[in-house]
């Protein structure tokens, strides 16, 4: 199990890594659903089964598959490939490198030093009926908020795709 | 924690994870690879959630994880009817052009 872990860590940052600089968006899609895969299969070893399918028919099935949608929706061919293999040469990464990797040393320092303390108690694999009564005992409030957001969500997502063909709105020196 | 995997390990690989999705945020000039960078770290975060619960052996780690979800689908949906009216407008998902959008 603990190798389980360590090699699907290394999937998930390889993966990662590859779904952040890969120039084709489906290709780089693709890759993060390797990735949050990966993610799941940790979860699994975590002890939380249920969050791990959560991953795999949310995140993989449901989010992932929205973007191939709309880069399919949008003809993102050759042409956007060869312009994005332009914006992402080497000098582009060194500013950006540069300031996550501090930050990565600074919180991997800060995480290393600290040893954590003990954990109260044996965990087991959480069952869904667990999470179920946390989230509609303590955080029923947190759940209502949720249903708020995707309600805000839903409506703003229907309001922004109209197409409002009396104001084109175009901005300057864009080609037309 | 039914495995012997630290603690400290699934945090830095949640670490490594955020930092490579903020490079990613602040290297790419394309909207989706904004987004994607920006799923990577809630990705990561959800992550350290899950750790830290399963190390104390809460379920709240993976109700938090839930509500990260929730976000996160939230924030797509709109983030990507954002990118398609962009698109519709400028032919192209350059983010540098936002900086000349109006109102």
């Amino acid at each position: 199990m603990t190798l389980a872990f360590y090699i699907a860590a290394a999937v998930a940052l390889a993966a990662t890594f590859r779904a952040v600089t890969h120039a084709d968006a489906v290709h780089a899609l693709l890759y993060f659903i390797v990735s949050l895969l990966a993610a799941a299969v940790i979860f699994y070893i975590l002890g939380a089964p249920f969050v791990a399918a959560l991953e795999i028919i949310i995140y993989a099935g449901a989010i992932i598959v929205l973007f191939l949608f709309v880069v399919m929706l949008l003809h993102i061919g050759r042409g956007q490939r060869r312009e994005e293999r332009t914006w992402i040469r080497p000098r582009v990464w060194i500013g950006p490198a540069m300031l996550a990797a501090v930050l990565l040393a600074a919180t991997v320092t800060v995480i290393l030093a600290e040893s954590p303390p003990a954990p109260y108690d044996l965990p087991q694999a959480t069952a869904p009926s667990d999470i179920g009564v946390s989230l509609f005992g303590p955080y029923v409030v947190a759940v209502q908020l949720a249903a708020l957001l995707l309600l805000a969500g839903l409506v703003g997502a229907s309001h922004l795709r109209r197409h409002d063909k009396s104001t084109p709105l175009r901005a300057k020196g864009d080609p037309p | 924690m039914n495995t012997h995997v630290p603690l400290e390990h699934v945090m830095l690989l949640a670490v490594a994870l955020f930092a490579i999705g903020l490079a990613g945020l602040l290297a790419r000039r394309n909207l989706i690879f904004m987004l994607v960078s920006v799923e990577v770290m809630l990705n990561a975060a959800g992550l350290a959630f899950i750790a830290a619960g399963a190390y104390w052996g809460q379920v709240d780690g993976q109700s938090m994880f839930i509500f990260i979800l929730t976000m996160a689908a939230a924030e797509v949906a709109v983030g990507l009817a954002i990118i398609l009216q962009f698109h519709w407008r400028h032919h192209h998902l350059d983010a540098d052009a936002a900086a000349t959008m109006k109102g």
